[in-house]
């Protein structure tokens, strides 16, 4: 059966591999989830009027999302055509939605950081800031989320047969680093909010990959194995670390820091790990072929199924 | 080209006309092409006349040892591809050869159409699928989209290329060049409906003949893709020529991914809010 399975055209590959960078792509995944779940903890963060947590996840939101609109435009074949990202709204192409997400999203954010910056000390702008702020922390969570739709609307095997838990392995991968900026950069009488969504973020984010192997199949291989594989081992002790820091270190400052550093690092190597499974299992003709297979099999036994209770319930009727 | 107030839905699946599904009225029948390898001899004047007609670059000369096929796979410089397989096998001298000319499926539910972002990527009256080059901005999204491996970026050039079923030779009512260069016939152009009669005739035929393994790949508007534009009668397992068995587009369950990345996105805030209200250390 398996000889049957792996047949395959010399090898080469059945999908192309994606163009994307790994640099700009996923970076990308890690940056605009630290974006997006940062505004929306600096905005509660400043209605309880802790800003000295809420300032610097503004002002890292906004380097966040700078450096994305970068690598997004470098990643272009044609990136003078930037702008053609803007000519249509599709929502059959979440690149398209994303693309306008960030264009609501990107300006309000680096409104909030220059208010944040300047200390608020400008009345005038005072207001517009607080709008901006609370505008970016309510859009934040979708442009942390919707990227688990871009890379799960595709043919690639380890992204699409993901696609039911992708979402909330990246909004868990969202808010860890979120809180993990705050760990690092927020005083210890302020940090509390941002320690409680690192903890629960990266254990979400832990669960949620592994369920997300689990339920996968065959592609589930392409996180498991080689170097992404250690990448992934890496990136789950590393929000580990980070979780069980941060619940321990609440008297102690580099105790919290150190625990921002890890859960930051982890999250990051999670993107950079599904990223590269991806396109390992574009590259494999096995991974294609099989899960296609596996999922003609799946429904073919619940097909099946259903027809056999179908004869029952009319045996019985 | 195409209205956009109707590409939006174009995930939206119509009766098997996506010219009509993407908001084109009175529009001329859908054409495909229907690739019957049996009959292929692998001379490659597919691939030579497309290069010739499209202007497409060279891909590289390489010498790849995979039996006769050099140029590999289709990709943006290769819009027509033939492929040889050699089986040990019953046939003359203890060898059977496949070969089968592939190209772009100009699917019913086309991925790489749905997640353009640009609008680049457009359905043509005729059923077809087409990228504007002077649109396309290179993002490179329809390459992981296509489920068969086909569109791809254009080293040098940024963007994306592929089969456009020579649109501009059908719009003078010449066939494309590639069917109108295959000597056997393998390749076969024409109105779509047509041209799966005639295959049901052809696979009907050669199981007659006593060809079991003979098979429609492509041909069934209920598979995957909502049948392809582009049809293939195969001799053997697909994957063995490089064919994904199973493909399935992508963007039939792009509303359950919206729908639960809008549940995650929910979950991010409210957790959030409730996490941050607690104590400050
Ligand atoms: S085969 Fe690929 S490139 Fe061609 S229409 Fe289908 S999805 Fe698009």
């Amino acid at each position: 059966m398996t000889d049957a399975l792996s047949r395959s055209y010399y090898g080469r590959p059945v999908l192309k591999r994606p163009t994307w960078a790994a640099l700009d792509i996923a970076g990308y995944l890690f940056l605009g989830g630290l974006a997006g779940a940062s505004s929306t903890l600096a905005g509660v963060a400043s209605a309880r009027g802790r800003d000295r947590l809420a300032a610097p996840l503004r002002v890292g939101a906004a380097g966040a999302i700078g450096m994305s609109l970068v690598a997004l435009v470098h990643d272009l074949g044609r990136p003078a055509r930037f702008v053609n990202m803007l000519r249509v709204l599709k929502p059959t192409s979440p690149m398209s939605v994303g693309s306008w997400l960030l264009a609501g999203y990107a300006p309000l954010a680096f409104t909030a950081a220059g208010a944040a910056l300047t200390g608020d000390r400008v009345p005038a702008l005072r207001r517009l800031a607080r709008f901006a702020g609370a505008g970016a922390g309510l859009i934040g969570p979708a442009v942390a989320s919707y990227t688990a739709v871009l890379v799960a609307d595709t043919a690639v095997p380890a992204w699409h047969e993901g696609y039911r838990e992708l979402p909330v392995v990246f909004v868990g991968s969202a808010a860890s680093a979120a809180g993990g900026l705050g760990l690092l950069s927020a005083p210890l009488d302020e940090v509390g909010p941002a320690r409680r969504v690192g903890i629960v973020g990266g254990l979400v984010e832990l669960v949620a990959s592994r369920v997300m192997r689990r339920r996968m199949g065959i592609a589930a291989e392409a996180y498991e194995q080689g170097r992404v594989g250690v990448l992934v081992r890496l990136s789950e002790r590393l929000i580990l670390t980070g979780a069980v820091a941060a619940l321990v270190g609440r008297r102690s400052r580099p105790v919290s820091a150190l625990a921002g550093g890890s859960l930051l690092a982890g999250s990051a190597c999670l993107r950079f790990g599904v990223f590269h499974a991806g396109v390992r299992s574009a590259e494999d003709p096995r991974y294609v072929v099989d899960s296609q297979r596996e999922r003609a099999e799946r429904e073919r036994a619940r097909w099946e199924r259903r027809m056999s209770a179908g004869t029952q319930g009319t045996q019985e009727g | 080209m195409a209205t956009p107030a109707r590409s939006l839905l174009s995930s939206v699946r119509g009766a098997g006309d996506p010219a009509s599904d993407t908001g084109w009225e009175d529009h001329p029948p859908r054409v495909g092409f229907f690739t019957d390898t049996s009959i292929c001899i692998g001379c490659k004047a597919c691939e030579v006349s497309c290069k010739e007609w499209n202007g497409v670059p060279d891909d590289g000369y390489s010498f790849t040892g995979m039996s006769f096929d050099n140029s590999v796979g289709l990709g943006a410089d290769t819009w027509r591809h033939v492929s040889f397989v050699e089986q040990r096998g019953p046939d003359a001298g203890g060898v059977r050869w496949l070969m089968s000319s592939d190209v772009c499926k100009h699917c019913t539910d086309a991925a790489c159409l749905d997640v353009c972002p640009t609008g680049a990527l457009v359905r043509t009256e005729l059923g077809t699928v087409v990228v504007q080059p002077d649109v396309c901005n290179g993002c490179g999204y329809c390459v992981p989209a296509c489920p068969f491996g086909v569109i791809d970026q254009r080293r040098g050039d940024g963007r994306v290329w592929k089969c456009t079923l020579c649109y501009d030779r059908l719009e003078v009512g010449a066939e494309p060049a590639c069917a109108k260069a295959c000597p056997t016939d393998s390749i076969q152009f024409g109105p779509l409906e047509e041209l799966r009669v005639r295959a049901d005739r052809r696979v009907a035929e050669l199981h007659d003949a006593g060809v079991a393994d003979a098979r429609l790949y492509g041909r069934d508007p209920g598979d995957g893709v909502g049948g392809a534009g582009a049809f293939f009668l195969l001799l053997d397992a697909p994957e063995v020529y490089g064919l994904p068995p199973d493909p399935v587009a992508t963007t039939r369950d792009l509303a359950s991914m919206w729908r639960r990345a809008a549940l995650a996105a929910g979950g991010l805030l409210a957790g959030i809010v409730v996490l941050g209200m607690g104590g400050s250390r």
